[in-house]
């Protein structure tokens, strides 16, 4: 049979035998006859492992990498840092890999203990007291954050402010198709949210640093939650972190988030880590897997996956959310990398981060025809508007070899390319991207 | 029964016994692994970049350990841990199956792990051509006309099914109240079609083990927007009134959302269009062999039906008369459903899975899923209850209903007690509709010798102690754990502990 088959034709035979059949598709004989597939799938027959592997091979080939010949200026919400090799090789063990779901935690405890890990380390970079095992990315975690906001209070309103990623925005529109949420569009002036003050709203939704990078003023949205009774909803940059206040100094009740700086690479896109903490009072509202302490038959300290009772196989139409398969491995990896980076580590890699933006935005804003789209302050990522649009920059520049950004669209007036630059940059690096840039954009 | 000559994937008793301290634990302040790469860029103070308000005092403490500690941390957690890799997996439903080593070649490809999501088109075409190419295997595999590769799991797949109907209905009169499904269904079901804004209404099995064709037409008026099945439905049994169960729905203007979590059973045989499905998703991290990485990530696209593909969430790859790929959204899409393509790695394993695979090795999987199953369901019989005792596809489920009448054997115990036996233990009191159900799926790639194994411990199980097995597993890292504690006295956190 197939490359992963391991009966041989003796063996079918005498199973077959041994259900008193006589034929492999006397298995299916509870298939009506009319909705049978007479002549079989419509598709090439198997390769073998190296053709297979040459195929890929091909496809990976017609993309241009990120690296030397590509170097990747681009955020947005995918950021190219570095994967350290310990990520890579402890992480991706087999045993993480090809695990399920920990429903016998006696034979469990490895995913368990590190997603209570996980965490544990979420929960000190957002200043929260609960973190749940995971969601799918940054779009999902802000969808179920809105959720938890709307069953907590009662209100269908939430005030979205304009410098969450685009791309969330769009999810969260997509679903509320299905719960009734209302979003409320709060537009961004000069870098940071204007909200209104005279909404009943569920919660506020604030990414921390935004968009367009610039760092939005916290204490004010939480006032403003107060006064309207709603929970301050911010989806965080786990990168800055180390460098910046945590959501939860500002009073965050929930902090969302895309994990992927953290152990992924890029990808294109997935698999991703959508991080959900909150505060202890919405414990029972949180969605998908949380991982607790306790002991075993013996008194010793085990892992288990508790307050199950939120969750969709047992709640059904009342879950707390429909989150069942999410991105735990990829919580794996995010962990043995914060582990890998430490206290002093995390510190370093964001000043990096923000040193590289200071000295690219300062060397690009330098040159006539650039301008900021806002004096806010920035961290790691920046937007200018340039005399051409974003997206003739960004297709230019990936002949001179960069990546040189995310264009950014009208709803931050004029045409902009948002630019990010993470640790792995060098100055060299970016001093060839500025002088390519100069050249582009007339 | 006499063991015939083969491999045994079983994992007794190599487990790691001895407890393992946390990241915490084995922090000493000033000890780190990071390093960085040699930059040049000025090496401006954190107060010179940052205003005061923002920049905290202390660093986020995180854990202070030395690239080595952490390496044997994780490698003796990895030691605790049961997966695939070291031995049978049959949990129903989840389909536990071999994943080819050949995949995660294949998705660590550096031109496809280092592009950047948002990088034009003209940069990415090899992706694009790999999930357009996805795409298209997929409708043939499901019999459908197009399909989103977006959603990240089964359950995201769901709500974006439940959406799709929303927008179908709506744009033709109503969006409508309800939608039905079985009672044998899986949790996520009844979880989405509250998320998608519609009310469960639940349709019982009949003695078949079977959607209860009577009762599902007393259920069905112009306020049900569709049916969500699975076929083969969660007890492992292909729904064989499905023409007439898709004739009545449709019929009532309904749409018909098939869960393909049970697809690896009928690879090549059938196909869910065929049998009048209009939205389809897989679960690729079952059928198609990506690893469950501990409960993830996965990849759950949907397909539709001609009729319902310009609803489909966008951007999809699309092929121009020139060969070269460009994003396009459907007309009609309802939005988004993922930060940007899904999941994407995940995508380029289950396409490296199907290529391998083909046509012919995409059925033999099926094949001997089936004939895995069957023939373990046949060892049991007269050992465990068998509730719905007939020819099964890929999965089937026992019951020890009357072992626990007998002496009080539970289901719950032979799953501890499995683990004892170097097994994992099947899906458990799943279907809620089955008694102590054990529900079991061997899966293709678990070999005669395994299955003859796995029988003879499941049979020493039945005839064992009950008492003895409440006190199962003791051979595992750890015994019985306190679920009732964690949840009573919750410690969700390092921190949170007194
Ligand atoms: C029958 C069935 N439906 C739906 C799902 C949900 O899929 P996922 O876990 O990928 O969200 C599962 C997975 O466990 C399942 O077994």
């Amino acid at each position: 049979m197939g490359h992963y088959v391991p009966h041989t034709d003796a063996e079918i035979a005498g199973m077959l035998r041994f259900l008193g059949m006589s034929s492999l598709d006397e298995l299916f004989a509870s298939v009506p006859e009319a909705l049978r597939l007479a002549a079989g799938l419509d598709m090439a027959d198997g390769l073998s492992e190296p053709d297979t592997l040459d195929a890929m091979e091909r496809l990976a080939e017609r993309n241009r990498r990120a690296g030397r010949e590509l170097v990747c200026f681009a955020g947005g919400g995918a950021y190219d840092h570095e994967v350290p090799a310990t990520v890579r090789r402890v992480a991706f063990r087999s045993e993480f890999v090809t695990a399920y779901t920990p429903y016998q935690p006696e034979v469990a405890q490895g995913v368990l203990q590190a997603l209570f890990e996980y965490q544990t380390l979420l929960c000190r970079l957002t200043g929260m007291e609960v973190a749940n095992a995971s969601l799918y990315d940054g779009a999902s975690a802000c969808v179920e954050a809105v959720n938890l906001a709307v069953a907590a209070t009662g209100r269908q309103t939430v005030l979205l402010s304009d410098g969450v990623n685009p791309n969330w925005r769009q999810v969260l529109e997509t679903f509320a198709a299905g719960t009734g949420h209302d979003y409320v569009r709060c537009q961004i002036a000069n870098g940071v949210t204007r909200w209104p003050d005279d909404a009943q709203p569920a919660a506020l939704l604030v990414q921390y640093p935004n968009h367009v990078g610039c760092l939005e003023d916290l204490a004010a949205a939480r006032q403003l939650a107060d006064n309207a009774g709603a929970l301050l909803l911010v989806a965080f940059d786990p990168v800055a972190a180390g460098l910046l206040h945590s959501p939860g100094h500002f009073g965050a009740d929930v902090v969302v988030g895309e994990g992927q700086p953290f152990g992924t690479p890029m990808s294109f896109g997935g698999p991703y880590l959508g991080l959900f903490a909150c505060k202890r009072d919405h414990v029972r509202r949180v969605p998908g897997r949380l991982v607790g302490e306790t002991v075993d038959a013996d008194g010793r300290r085990a892992y288990v996956t508790t307050l199950r009772t939120r969750e969709q196989d047992i709640r059904r139409e009342k879950a707390s959310s429909n989150v069942c398969t999410n991105q735990t491995l990829i919580a794996v990896a995010c962990a043995v990398q914060l582990a890998w980076l430490g206290t002093d580590g995390l510190r370093e890699l964001a000043l990096r981060c923000a040193r590289g933006t200071r000295y690219t935005r300062d060397a690009l804003l330098a040159m006539d025809g650039v301008d900021p789209l806002s004096d806010a302050p920035v961290f790691r990522e920046f937007a200018v508007t340039t005399p051409v649009p974003g997206d003739v920059v960004v297709e230019r520049m990936a002949e001179e070899g960069f990546l040189a950004g995310v264009p950014l669209g009208d709803e931050y007036g004029e045409r902009g390319l948002l630019i990010s630059v993470t640790e792995r940059r060098t100055r060299d690096e970016i001093d060839a991207f500025v002088g390519a840039f100069e050249k582009v954009i007339r | 029964m006499s063991p015939s000559a083969g491999g045994r994937a079983t994992s007794a008793p190599i487990m790691g016994r001895d407890a393992e301290p946390t990241l915490f634990e084995l922090s000493a302040p000033g000890r780190r692994a990071a390093s960085f790469r040699t930059t040049g860029v000025p090496e401006w103070t954190p107060a010179e970049l940052v205003p005061g308000e923002h920049l905290r005092g202390d660093p986020a403490p995180i854990a202070e350990v030395s690239e080595r500690d952490l390496v044997a941390h994780f490698t003796r957690l990895s030691h605790r841990q049961y997966s695939v890799d070291l031995g049978a997996y049959p949990l129903g439903s989840c389909t536990m199956k071999y994943n080819p080593k050949l995949c995660d070649d294949a998705a660590s490809l550096p031109g496809l792990t280092d592009v950047h999501p948002a990088a034009p088109a003209p940069l990415t075409q090899g992706w694009m051509e790999l999930l357009a190419q996805l795409e298209e295997a997929l409708c043939r595999i499901t019999g459908m006309h197009a399909a989103t590769l977006q959603p990240p799991a089964g359950a995201a797949g769901e709500l974006t099914g439940l959406l799709l109907m929303r927008a179908w209905h709506e744009e033709h009169g109503n969006p409508r109240r309800k939608v039905v499904i079985p009672d044998s269904a899986h949790g996520t079901n009844p979880a989405s079609v509250t998320l998608g804004g519609y009310e469960t209404v639940t349709v019982p099995s009949d003695r078949r083990g079977l959607v209860d064709v009577a009762a599902l037409r007393e259920r069905l008026d112009d306020d049900v927007a569709g049916i969500m099945l699975t076929n083969p439905n969660t007890l492992g049994l292909f729904e064989e009134d499905i023409a007439e169960i898709a004739a009545a729905v449709h019929e009532v203007g309904g749409l018909l959302y098939y869960d393909g979590a049970n697809l690896n059973a009928i690879l090549g045989v059938t196909r869910p269009g065929d049998m009048g499905f209009d939205i389809v998703h897989m679960n690729l991290h079952k059928t198609f062999a990506v690893p469950h990485g501990g409960g993830g990530p996965g990849a759950g696209p949907v397909a539709v039906s001609e009729r319902l593909a310009p609803y489909l969430p966008g951007p999809r790859p699309v092929v121009g008369d020139d060969g070269a790929y460009r994003w396009e959204t459907p007309p009609k899409s309802i939005g988004r459903v993922h930060s940007w393509h899904g999941n994407a790695l995940a995508l380029a394993r289950a396409y490296s899975y199907i290529l391998a695979n083909g046509g012919d090795g995409l059925r033999r999987v099926a094949e001997a899923a089936v004939l895995n199953a069957n023939w373990l369901r046949t060892r049991l019989r007269g050992i465990y209850d068998l509730p719905y005792d007939r020819p099964a596809m890929h999965e089937f489920v026992a019951s020890t209903s009357t072992l626990k009448k007998g002496k009080g054997l539970r289901a719950l115990d032979v799953a501890k007690r499995l683990l004892e036996e170097g097994f994992h233990a099947p899906t458990v009191y799943f279907p809620l509709i089955v008694d102590e159900a054990l529900m079991i799926e061997p899966t293709e790639t678990e070999s005669l010798q395994t299955l003859e194994a796995l029988g003879d411990a499941l049979e020493r199980i039945a005839g064992g102690d009950a008492e003895d097995a409440r006190h199962a597993p003791r051979t595992t890292p750890v015994r019985r754990v306190d679920e009732a504690r964690a949840a009573r006295q919750l410690i969700p956190t390092w921190d949170a502990r007194e």
